[in-house]
């Protein structure tokens, strides 16, 4: 721009371009110092870092990228970690392995280690529908408390996680069927509201029909008993619930009882011992028995 | 329609090709309707036919209207055009921040914000619903209507095209309803910020393609010697996108009457491909897009002369020039080559300085008017604006460096970023621009209301402010937790644990949310005010009147 023309700001006495596009003119001042100096650096930092890691591809047909001086490589490792995670834990593991349910409760290094692992696959695989800690949820029983539908004893406990429940595809599986008395028209609506009324009473509710809790009651001793009771205590060897224990895993309300009687519920649980290796059921086993309810 | 008429108007070819176009595309959308593999077809191939019909009807009743008046006189600017771009933006806006606060509400109480029998209002159908709206509907419409506003008044020319820059914008909503219905329904191809499929990705290309014809068209007929930086960043967006936009979707449909469609690539070329896209929609229509209406509507509401013309040229091409190679930072740690994490890497920190440069300029621009942060609460808006951007765009290389990354990514770390860009520097500098044109283009002396501009300032800015804190928060805490392991090497904390702690600080996000969303309800009742002509009678004395209004609806004589 010549001289002559000179358009200078006034506010801040710095020249303009002498362009103008709708009012508005740029002012010709330097770029900050500030500015560029940092800029500088952070390229030169970037050119350091190329340098040292694995940076430039090759092109085609020319070999492999640089490997870079410093020799850095995140798949080496990824790999080295996992192996010293590994032989870190290969003794404990080992020992895991061989050591029964027992001598793992009453070796105190071992019981530590198996309960960190437990606690650990506990919280990815088991979580989910058994909740944190085993809290339960409707539909999937509490874990940490004294209530067991099939065993509470570590083996027992080993046994269920390693084959499941209901789990067709393991011949081992823990396996028993409610008939869904309503649907496949074993009783009528009346009748089940009669057992219904039973099963409220001897579980502890206050407000309930008598007259139909006794007419339940002879249906009870004929359809229910067998399974779980003449006093309805349940029978965990073929998985059937206490059900004067308050402690319902489908809900205690009259619907609910009523929905179990008429559809049956026989919940389902994986065999584990399809996708955990030995160590960690056992873990889990002796982390579950801890829980609070183990026997 | 009334062909008589379109020929007394003069500029008629650009509506009858508009309308031949439109034709087409109703004869094809008959066709697969009639012939749809699957239900979603069928439903989008109706809504897009019913749309072109009601589309082609407008255009006829229009025409019909004319009264041999030139609908596209050379020597007014196309303003109206303008306006609907204000309040589409407007609508857009409060129905993607709405749905934003849905998902919030979602996800810190799953139990009671899900709807079994309404398999609509999922997470991961409402999700890419919130995203969209608020960036391309939102977002697309406001560079939509500023870029057709900043280019005309910056080349003192018409908008190139006749008719044919009113096809963008209602082919541009047109898209964003196919977009939205596809995402309650169902309609996805899994891409993040291109869920879209193919039919609606090839429809909007043309729009797209358009747009940038109409853009070049008008740059070539300027009558000013020289191209204001504007106009740069506005060009560098349309071109990117469009580019970005055709290769990221790259795909094989199934049939011509099937709503799905396979992608050209997969495994990690897949990945980068998307993450190259991804990033440089932040890039290129969050960041270059918005610094082009950072560069008009700052200088014109300060009326003051732009900071540094050197400054903005070096900080334009090295900012376009390094953006697109950082993508693969959103890779690190994955099975994408290492040297390839590397480039994303430096390539992210070489951009801090050059994103830097657009907050420099816009901020120094107020030299000799800081009066004005003080009087005119929505310059404040403006630079605040360029605060946040100043904010995230070091946050992001920081979050790039590998190290940092491994603690950050997958993270609420990240959602706190995107949306301190988001609500702060897109959000702000976007309503900015709305408060200006709605004032310059309904010719108002005044906003109806500056109070409360003042009111969505501060409750938008506290809101913000909530928003990342929280996510900060979460974020550092669940990548901790994550990373936490106990004496024997097992993971300390399930999965589940890191979701629980997270509560409180969602349950702040969504405060933060909904007081950013109650800011742009008022904003939109000033806006709507102000152009219906009304002024609140207890205007402060010295509220700002327009200094420097843009040039009126004639275009100014040549020099």
């Amino acid at each position: 721009m010549s001289d002559h023309n000179k358009d200078i700001d006034q506010p801040t006495g710095v020249e303009t371009t002498g362009h103008e596009w709708d009012g508005i003119k740029e002012l010709n001042n330097p770029l900050p110092r500030w500015w560029l100096y940092i800029w500088y650096a952070t390229i030169a930092f970037s050119l350091v870092y190329m340098v040292i890691m694995p940076a430039i591809p090759a092109l085609p047909g020319l070999g492999t990228n640089t490997r870079g001086i410093g020799g850095h490589s995140d798949r080496v490792n990824v790999a080295n970690e996992v192996e010293a995670l590994r032989s870190a834990r290969a003794e404990e593991g080992s020992m895991l392995v061989n050591a029964s349910l027992s001598e793992i409760q009453t070796d105190r290094s071992l019981q530590q280690f198996a309960m960190a692992a437990g606690e650990s696959a506990f919280g990815d695989n088991c979580a989910t529908c058994h909740g944190a800690g085993g809290r339960g949820a409707k539909g999937y029983p509490t874990l940490a408390d004294d209530v067991w539908l099939w065993s509470g004893t570590l083996d027992g406990i080993e046994q269920t996680i390693r084959h499941g429940i209901r789990h067709e595809e393991d011949p081992e599986t823990r396996f028993s069927a409610m008939p869904a008395f309503g649907r496949d028209g074993l009783l009528t609506t009346s009748q089940i509201d009669d057992v219904v009324s039973h099963v409220l009473l001897i579980s502890g509710h206050d407000e309930v029909d008598e007259d139909a809790a006794a007419r339940g009651a002879d249906i009870f001793a004929a359809q229910c008993a067998t399974c779980h009771g003449d006093e309805g205590k349940g029978d965990r060897s073929v998985g059937a619930p206490n059900l004067t224990d308050q402690n319902w895993q489908f809900g205690s309300e009259y619907r609910d009882i009523y929905n179990t009687v008429y559809n049956a519920r026989n919940a389902h649980m994986p065999a584990w011992g399809e996708r955990l290796d030995d160590a960690t059921i056992k873990s889990l086993a002796v982390y579950v028995h801890s829980l609070g309810g183990g026997e | 329609m009334s062909t008589a008429t379109l020929k007394r108007g003069g500029m008629d070819n650009s509506t009858a090709s508009v309308a031949g176009l439109l034709g087409v595309f109703a004869i094809l959308s008959i066709y697969i309707a009639a012939n749809a593999m699957d239900r979603l077809m069928g439903v989008h191939a109706t809504i897009f036919l019913f749309a072109l019909a009601a589309w082609l009807v407008g255009i006829g009743l229009w025409a019909g209207k004319l009264e041999g008046r030139d609908p596209f006189d050379e020597t007014k600017y196309e303003d109206t055009l303008v306006k609907f771009g204000v309040f589409a933006s407007m609508f857009w806006g409060i129905a993607g921040l709405l749905v934003g606060i849905v998902i919030a509400l979602q996800l810190t109480w799953p139990n009671l914000f899900y709807f079994e029998q309404w398999g609509f209002t999922n997470f991961g159908r409402l999700r890419p619903l919130h995203t969209s709206a608020v960036i391309f509907a939102f977002g697309g419409n406001v560079l939509l209507a500023t870029s057709f506003h900043v280019v005309q008044r910056t080349t003192r020319a018409r908008l190139f095209g006749g008719m044919w820059p009113w096809f963008v914008f209602w082919g541009y909503q047109l898209f964003i309803v196919l977009a939205a219905t596809g995402y309650l329904m169902g309609v996805t191809q899994s891409k993040e910020y291109a869920e879209p499929e193919w039919y609606a990705d090839l429809w909007l290309t043309i729009v797209w393609v358009t747009y940038l014809i109409i853009f070049l068209g008008t740059l070539w007929k300027r009558k000013e010697p020289h191209i204001y930086v504007a106009n740069w960043f506005y060009l560098s967006f349309i071109v990117t996108i469009a580019m970005l936009h055709i290769v990221n979707n790259l795909s094989l449909p199934v049939s011509l009457a099937s709503s799905k469609s396979y992608q050209l690539f997969s495994g990690v070329q897949d990945a980068l491909t998307q993450w190259w896209y991804g990033h440089n929609a932040v890039g290129f229509f969050l960041t270059t897009g918005f610094l082009a209406i950072m560069y008009y509507y700052i200088p014109k509401r300060v009326n003051r002369p732009v900071y540094s013309y050197r400054l903005s040229i070096v900080h334009f091409w090295s900012l376009i020039f390094i953006y697109i190679w950082a993508g693969p930072h959103h890779l690190h740690y994955t099975a994408l080559p290492q040297w390839a994490q590397t480039l994303g890497m430096t390539f992210s920190i070489m951009l801090w300085m050059p994103s830097w440069g657009g907050m420099i300029n816009g901020v120094m621009t107020l030299s000799g008017a800081w009066d004005k942060l003080r009087t005119d609460p929505v310059v404040r808006m403006m630079v605040v604006s360029l605060a946040f951007y100043g904010m995230s765009t070091f946050e992001g290389p920081l979050m790039s460096v590998r190290a940092v990354n491994s603690l950050s990514h997958y993270t609420e770390w990240g959602i706190g970023h995107v949306h301190s860009g988001a609500l702060g520097w897109v959000g702000f500098i976007s309503f900015g621009a709305l408060y200006c044109l709605t004032q310059w283009l309904w010719k108002r002396k005044s906003l109806y209301s500056i109070a409360l501009v003042e009111w969505h300032f501060w409750l938008a800015t506290i809101g913000i402010v909530f928003y990342i804190v929280s996510m900060w928060f979460a974020g550092i805490m669940e990548g901790l937790m994550w990373r936490a392991y106990n004496e024997f090497g097992f993971l300390e904390y399930a999965f589940v644990e890191t979701v629980e702690a997270k509560h409180i600080s969602y349950i702040i996000r969504m405060v933060g949310g909904l007081l950013y969303f109650s800011g742009a309800l008022i904003m939109a009742y000033n806006l709507v005010r102000t152009a219906m002509g009304h002024e609140r009678i207890n205007q402060p004395a010295d509220a700002p009147a327009v200094s420097n209004p843009p040039a009126a609806a004639s275009l100014q004589p040549a020099e």
